[in-house]
């Protein structure tokens, strides 16, 4: 079992939901972060105020998923935010030790596989 | 010979239209992506700018300056000749009426951006305000409102069905064909991102919609009290139709219809407002939703990215309520003309031409002017800074900054804002 962390362009973030779609990995959760990479910094101006804005709003992407569609979840990921330019984000792949499916208890490789009832 | 207390109302209602146009700022900045708020609503605020100064040099000039068929004259250029003598046909100083038509151009200009947010480029927008605000608003102004031919065909146009209402809509509907539709149009759903500014952005356009209507008759006299009270029973008409068509459309009751639907009433009495008594604004409130929810339920089916709904709210509702009172307007009401169903065909055919006339014009002057300043810039943002949004691309500011990670960027002569001494 791996976590799968991808860390997008927001402007990406449906393009990279319908990859996963299209790859049948239908378990995962977002959220909007903010971080620092490689991209230049952008200058916004309030009333006369000039701030350089280091920060860039990102979409993270997290799927916990069973070895084999560890492979199928980072094309995905890639092939949905991949825009050529900086700033596109990062993946990281991360063992994960165990998993719990909260309503009917079941463990690690059944918790991370989708049940379609 | 001034009337003070027709004066003292048209002072106030100049007012009261201004304030419609950040209220339709609002409006508008709650319908779109958080990314293009501030864009958004700019196009609006640029409007108030832009639309005031063509308008004192040469907007108000041709739109009510002599009775020439087309076109006014330059008399009144640069306010040359606006003073506080009464304007004809009033009680009020020409100064006021000035002002007051002012605030209409303004509201029509900022009501055609609406078909080109989130994409359209800042610049450009500015150029074509500024153009369209003279070569189509005061020219609809002055067939309408101004004694052209519309008018001294007997054409009855209370508060700007033409120019305003049809006027706007068209032109969207033009402007939305030449800029083209949004990159993820029809691809992603694109989805409000504040319901509560499109409520309140509505509510304050009704309230102020008070003034647009109850001072087009430019005086306290029946006329203004007239629309004024018609300006509050017919969107509350269209309000409860709209409910009945979401519940049975959907099976709930949604909020942003509720604000359309609010703006589709206002605009449909626009040119009713003071030549039909109450029970039938009342039915024209009711029947406006019709035609108005067909067209925004329509439209989003197609590839055309009239983005805002310009046509149907304005375009339609306003056509729908310039021919509404062909139908039903009545002398005992508003002492000028009978409709159809008063005994009199022949203001129904005037209205027709009215509805006929200024949609092909707003549609074919809209759409040449679009294309020419076309020929000189681009008029949309590229797709990489439309998906960044045109807030930061366009504007160097967001609506909702966080602050996070903002380094202040400290101007090169930056030592004279350290150390203020105590």
């Amino acid at each position: 079992m791996k976590l799968v962390i991808g860390i997008v362009r927001p402007e990406q973030a449906n393009e990279v939901l319908e990859a996963l779609y299209r790859a049948e990995v239908k378990g995962f959760s977002i959220s909007r972060v903010q971080g620092h990479g490689g991209e230049l910094d952008r200058v916004e101006t309030y009333r006369g105020t000039t701030v350089k804005m280091g920060l860039s709003e990102k979409v993270r992407f997290e799927v916990a998923v069973s070895d084999s569609f560890v492979q199928t979840t980072v094309e995905a990921l890639c092939e949905g935010a991949r825009t050529g330019e900086v700033g596109d984000g990062k993946i990281f792949v991360l063992p994960l030790e165990r998993a719990v499916r909260i309503r009917t208890g079941d463990t690690d490789h059944d918790a991370v596989t989708p049940v379609n009832k | 010979m001034i009337d003070t207390g027709d004066t003292a109302w048209m002072l106030v209602a100049t007012a009261l239209v201004l304030m419609m146009t950040p209220a339709l700022g609002l409006f508008y900045a709650g319908l779109v992506r958080s990314k293009n708020t501030l864009n958004t609503f700019m196009m609006c605020i640029a409007a108030i700018a832009v639309a005031t100064v063509t308008w004192a040099a040469v907007g108000y000039s041709l739109a009510f300056d002599g009775d020439g068929g087309l076109i006014g004259g330059l008399g009144n250029a640069f306010l040359n000749g606006v003073d506080f003598q009464p304007r004809a046909g009033t009680a009020i100083p020409e100064l006021v009426f000035m002002a007051f038509q002012a605030t209409f151009c303004i509201i029509t200009v900022a009501l055609v951006s609406g078909a080109v947010v989130e994409r359209m480029r800042f610049g450009p927008f500015l150029v074509f305000a500024t153009l369209w605000s003279v070569l189509v608003y005061a020219v609809l102004a002055h067939w309408a409102f101004g004694g052209g031919w519309l008018q001294a065909n007997g054409t009855l146009d209370f508060a700007g069905g033409v120019p305003v209402e049809m006027g706007s809509g068209f032109s969207a509907l033009a402007a939305a064909l030449v800029v083209g539709a949004r990159r993820d149009y029809g691809r992603q759903a694109l989805l409000p991102h504040n319901a509560v500014y499109v409520l309140l952005g509505a509510g304050l356009l009704w309230f102020g919609w008070f003034g647009f209507n109850g001072g087009s008759g430019f005086s306290t006299g029946s006329p203004s009290v007239l629309a004024f009270t018609n300006t509050l029973l017919c969107p509350a008409c269209t309000l409860v139709v709209w409910f009945v068509l979401d519940l049975v459309r959907g099976r709930k009751v949604t909020a942003i219809g509720a604000a359309t639907a609010i703006v589709v009433g206002c605009v449909a009495i626009t040119p009713a407002g003071g030549f039909v008594g109450p029970g039938w604004a009342m039915l024209l409130g009711a029947l406006a939703a019709l035609p108005s929810y067909a067209i925004i339920v329509w439209r989003t089916r197609t590839r055309v990215d009239e983005t805002l709904d310009v046509l149907a709210a304005h375009g339609m509702a306003g056509f729908f309520g310039i021919l509404f009172i062909g139908f039903f307007a009545s002398t005992a009401w508003n002492g000028v003309s009978d409709g159809l169903l008063y005994g009199n065909a022949a203001q129904l055919g005037d209205q027709a031409l009215a509805a006929l006339a200024a949609p092909v014009y707003a549609f074919v002057a809209t759409y040449l002017l679009l294309r020419a300043i076309g020929l000189f810039t681009a008029l949309r943002a590229d797709p990489r800074e439309e998906a960044i949004g045109m807030d930061v691309v366009q504007h160097g500011e967001e609506a909702y900054a966080t602050g996070e990670g903002a380094i202040l960027v400290v101007p090169a002569d930056g030592e004279d804002r350290t150390a203020i001494p105590a």
